[in-house]
C-alpha cells in the first residue's frame, strides 16, 4: 500500500490543530503522534512510524485528503459526499464499493457513479475519485455504444434535443437523450457538467437540505412579472391545480415542486418524487400561463352536437393520448385505438362541416383577444 | 458561498454572467451567447464564465447562486437599452435597489452600475448592454468584411445598420443611429444608413436608399431566427429558397446586396463583451488583446478609445 508523500506531510501539518474526519483521528503531542480509526490505535508514532502507519490505513488518509484538502463550495462537497454515501458507509466499506463496481446514484434521468483513482494520481493532485455520467436507460449498455465525452460544455448539445431530435426549452423535462456517457471527470468536472443538464439543481437541493431554499411562491412570483406577463395574476386557485396538474407533475419535470399558490394555501397537485426542488415557478410554465390567462377570460356556451357513445369516448382517448404525449406509439393499422390516424380522419371527414366545425355547431367569437 | 472544505487562495474571484434572452421554441437562439462565451473561457480572462437566460436555464433568477465568485460581472447580451436592461434583468437577479437613473444613461451610454444580490449578497457589477458600446461599430464592420471577404472594404460601398424599431422604446432606434453616425463620421463606405422593419426609414425599399451600387446590410440582432432569416431579406425583395437561404451578394433593382445576417453571431462581439466588463472594473486587459487577434483579422480605425 502506498500513499503520496504529500498526503503523508500535509497530515502532519494537519496533526498540529488536530484532524478528526470520517473516523480518522490524528493527534501529536510534543512531536509525538497518536494515530487512530475505529478498528485500531497506535500512539507514541515518530514522523516516520506516523508515515508507515498512514501508508498501512491509505484508504482513510487518502479519504481524509480527499474530502479536506480540495477546494470547494458548501454544496459541491457535500453532493460529492452524497455521491458516495459518505454519512452512511464507513471508510472500510465505502473503499471496497468504491473499488469494486463503484457507488452509483441517480439524479433525475442521469446515473452518476463514482469509483476509486487509486494509483493513477501518484502525485496526489487530489483527484482519488473519478465520476462518471450516463443516461439511467443506459445503465446497462456498452461504452462502445455510447458517444464518449470528457468536457463539460459538450453537455449543452446533450441537453438541447430529445431522442426524436425535438427541442427541450425544459432542461428537467424527462425526454433527455440516451446514447451518451461522460467519463473519467473529476469533482469539478462532474458538477460542471450536472450544471449544464440541470443547472442550479444541486445547489438547491444543498439549500433545501439546510433548511434554507428560498421559494417564491406562485402570488409573488405572479406579482413580479410585468410587460405582457402582467396578467398572469388572474389565474385562481383551481386553474392553478390545473396548471400544475399539466406542466409539474413527475411526467413532465422532474423537479419536485415545492412551490404553492402561497405559502398558506398549498396546491393538491402531487409535488412529485424528484430528488432536487422546484424553487419557483420557471419561465415555460409563466408562458403557458400567460396564453391559459387569456383563454380562461372567455365565456363558456352550450352546444349541441350529435355523437355516437364511440365517438365521445374517442374525443376523451384523443384528449388522453395527445396530453400523455402517446401519438407516436399508436400502431398504423390499430383500428381499435381511437386516436389511431385512420380512426381520427374518419371522424373528421364524417362530423366536421367544410369549415372544420364539429358537427357543423358554429364557433361563437372569442369575447377576449387571445 | 464559504469555502471552508480546503486552504482557499487569497486572489479575487472574478465571474462573467452573459444574460441573453433565449428562446423556448427556437433552439439556435442561444447560440451565439454560448459561443461567444466559449471564446471568452478559452481566454482565461475570468474565473468563472456562465450563460443565463430569461427564457432558457439557469434562468436569471438562479445564475448568480451558482457562479462562486467575489465578483461577478453581468453583461447582457441585448442590443439596446430598454424593457429588458432596465426592469427585467435587474429585477431577476434581486439587485438590492436597483434604480435604473444609477446608469445616467441618455438611451445609448449605460456603462455600469453595482449592486448587491438580494439571495446571496454577491457583488454584482451590472454593466450597460452589449449592443450599445462602441465597439459594436468595430463588430459591424468586422460582419461587413466577413460577408464580402474584403478586409479593405469600404469605399464604392454603401453599409446599412439595421433594426427593429418601433419597439417598446425609443432607445432601440437610438442605438443603431448611433453606430450608424459614428461609422459614417470615422469609416469610409460611401453612404451609412440606419434603415428598421418596422419604421421608417424602412428596410423594404433598399436600394432606394443608396447610390452605391453594392450595399453591405448588417442587422443589429443578437441571434438569427425569423426576423434576419426571412423576414428582413424578404423585406429588401431578396430572392430567397426558404428561411437563410438567400444569395450573397444578391441583387435587388440593379443593387449589390451583402446581407450578412445577424450581426451577434460575429466572433468579435467576444470583445465587446469584454470591452464592457473591463469598463465596469474587470482585470483583463491580456484577454481583450488575445481575444481581439483570434476573432478578427487587423485592426479597424473605428471605436478605440
Ligand atoms: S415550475 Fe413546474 S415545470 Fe417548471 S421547473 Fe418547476 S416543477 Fe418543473
Amino acid at each position: 500500500m502506498t500513499i503520496p508523500q504529500s498526503h503523508v506531510a500535509a497530515l502532519r501539518d494537519a496533526a498540529e490543530s488536530g484532524v478528526s474526519f470520517d473516523g480518522l483521528s490524528v493527534t501529536v503531542d510534543d512531536e509525538t503522534y497518536t494515530f487512530a480509526t475505529p478498528d485500531e490505535r497506535h500512539t507514541g508514532l515518530s514522523a516516520a512510524d506516523l508515515a508507515d502507519i498512514a501508508a498501512a490505513n491509505d484508504a482513510y488518509v487518502t479519504n481524509w485528503h480527499y474530502w479536506t484538502r480540495i477546494d470547494r463550495t458548501d454544496s459541491e462537497q457535500e453532493f460529492l459526499r452524497w455521491l458516495e454515501h459518505a454519512d452512511e458507509l464507513a471508510v472500510p466499506e465505502r473503499y471496497d464499493s468504491l473499488s469494486e463496481d463503484g457507488l452509483t446514484r441517480l439524479w433525475g434521468e442521469l446515473s452518476i457513479t463514482t469509483t476509486l483513482d487509486a494509483g493513477k494520481n501518484e502525485d496526489g493532485d487530489g483527484d482519488q475519485r473519478r465520476y462518471s455520467i450516463r443516461h439511467e436507460d443506459d445503465i446497462g449498455a456498452d461504452h462502445a455504444e455510447l458517444a464518449v465525452y470528457h468536457d463539460p460544455l459538450d453537455a449543452r448539445e446533450v441537453a438541447k434535443h430529445d431522442d426524436d431530435g425535438r427541442y427541450r426549452p425544459l432542461k428537467t423535462a424527462p425526454t433527455l437523450q440516451t446514447g451518451w456517457a461522460f467519463t473519467d471527470l473529476n469533482g469539478r468536472a462532474l458538477l460542471r457538467t450536472i450544471d449544464f443538464l440541470y443547472p442550479a439543481t444541486v445547489h438547491n437541493w444543498y439549500l433545501e437540505r439546510h433548511e434554507n431554499l428560498d421559494v417564491s411562491h406562485w402570488r409573488e412570483t405572479a406579482q413580479r412579472q410585468t410587460g405582457i406577463y402582467d396578467l398572469i395574476e388572474e389565474l385562481d386557485g383551481e386553474q392553478l391545480e390545473w396548471l400544475t396538474e399539466a406542466c409539474c407533475v413527475d411526467s413532465q419535470c422532474l423537479k419536485r415542486r415545492q412551490w404553492d399558490e402561497s405559502a398558506d394555501e398549498p396546491l393538491d397537485t402531487p409535488r412529485g418524487d424528484g430528488v432536487f426542488p422546484c424553487r419557483e415557478p420557471c419561465s415555460l410554465v409563466i408562458a403557458v400561463a400567460r396564453k391559459l390567462t387569456l383563454l380562461e377570460r372567455e365565456q363558456t356556451h352550450e352546444y349541441t352536437f350529435e355523437l355516437t357513445p364511440s365517438e365521445k369516448e374517442q374525443l376523451e382517448t384523443l384528449i388522453d393520448t395527445v396530453a400523455d404525449g402517446h401519438t407516436e406509439e399508436i400502431r398504423e393499422a390499430d383500428a381499435d385505438n381511437g386516436a389511431n390516424r385512420y380512426r381520427a380522419r374518419y371522424l373528421r371527414a364524417k362530423r366536421f362541416d367544410e369549415h372544420g366545425q364539429l358537427s357543423g355547431a358554429p364557433t361563437p367569437d372569442a369575447d377576449t383577444e387571445n | 458561498m464559504s469555502r471552508a472544505h480546503a486552504q482557499s487562495g487569497t486572489d479575487t474571484k472574478q465571474a462573467l454572467v452573459i444574460v441573453a434572452h433565449g428562446s423556448h421554441l427556437n433552439p439556435d437562439s442561444s447560440a451565439p451567447t454560448f459561443d461567444h462565451a466559449d471564446t471568452i473561457r478559452e481566454s482565461g480572462a475570468f474565473d468563472v464564465v456562465r450563460e443565463a437566460f430569461w427564457k432558457e436555464e439557469p434562468s436569471i433568477r438562479e445564475v448568480l447562486r451558482i457562479v462562486e465568485a467575489d465578483e461577478v460581472f453581468v453583461v447582457p447580451l441585448f442590443i439596446s437599452e430598454g424593457y429588458f436592461t432596465e426592469q427585467v434583468i435587474p429585477r431577476e437577479l434581486r439587485l438590492d435597489g436597483w434604480d435604473v437613473s444609477t446608469w445616467e444613461s441618455d438611451g445609448t451610454s449605460a456603462d455600469y452600475a453595482t449592486y448587491e444580490a438580494a439571495d446571496i449578497g454577491s457583488t454584482v457589477h451590472y454593466c450597460g448592454p452589449v449592443g450599445t458600446h462602441d465597439s459594436m461599430a468595430d463588430v459591424i464592420i468586422q460582419r461587413a468584411r466577413s460577408v464580402t471577404d474584403d478586409p479593405a472594404v469600404g469605399p464604392g460601398f454603401g453599409l446599412a445598420v439595421v433594426g427593429h424599431g418601433t419597439e417598446r422604446n425609443e432607445n432601440s432606434a437610438k442605438a443603431i443611429h448611433y453606430h450608424a453616425d459614428r461609422i459614417r463620421e470615422q469609416h469610409d463606405f460611401d453612404e451609412v444608413k440606419a434603415l428598421f422593419m418596422d419604421e421608417s426609414p424602412e428596410v423594404d425599399d433598399i436600394a432606394e436608399h443608396f447610390d452605391s451600387d453594392d450595399v453591405v446590410v448588417v442587422p443589429l440582432f443578437v441571434a438569427d431566427g425569423f426576423h434576419t432569416q426571412e423576414d428582413i431579406p424578404a423585406d429588401m425583395g431578396l430572392p430567397t429558397d426558404g428561411p437563410g437561404e438567400y444569395p450573397v451578394p444578391g441583387t435587388v433593382e440593379d443593387t449589390r446586396i451583402w446581407y450578412s445576417g445577424a450581426v451577434g453571431t460575429e466572433p468579435l462581439l467576444a470583445d465587446a463583451i469584454l470591452e464592457r466588463a473591463s469598463d465596469a472594473g474587470a482585470e483583463i486587459s491580456d484577454a481583450i488583446e488575445r481575444v481581439r487577434r483570434s476573432t478578427r483579422d487587423r485592426d479597424v480605425v473605428v471605436g478605440k478609445p
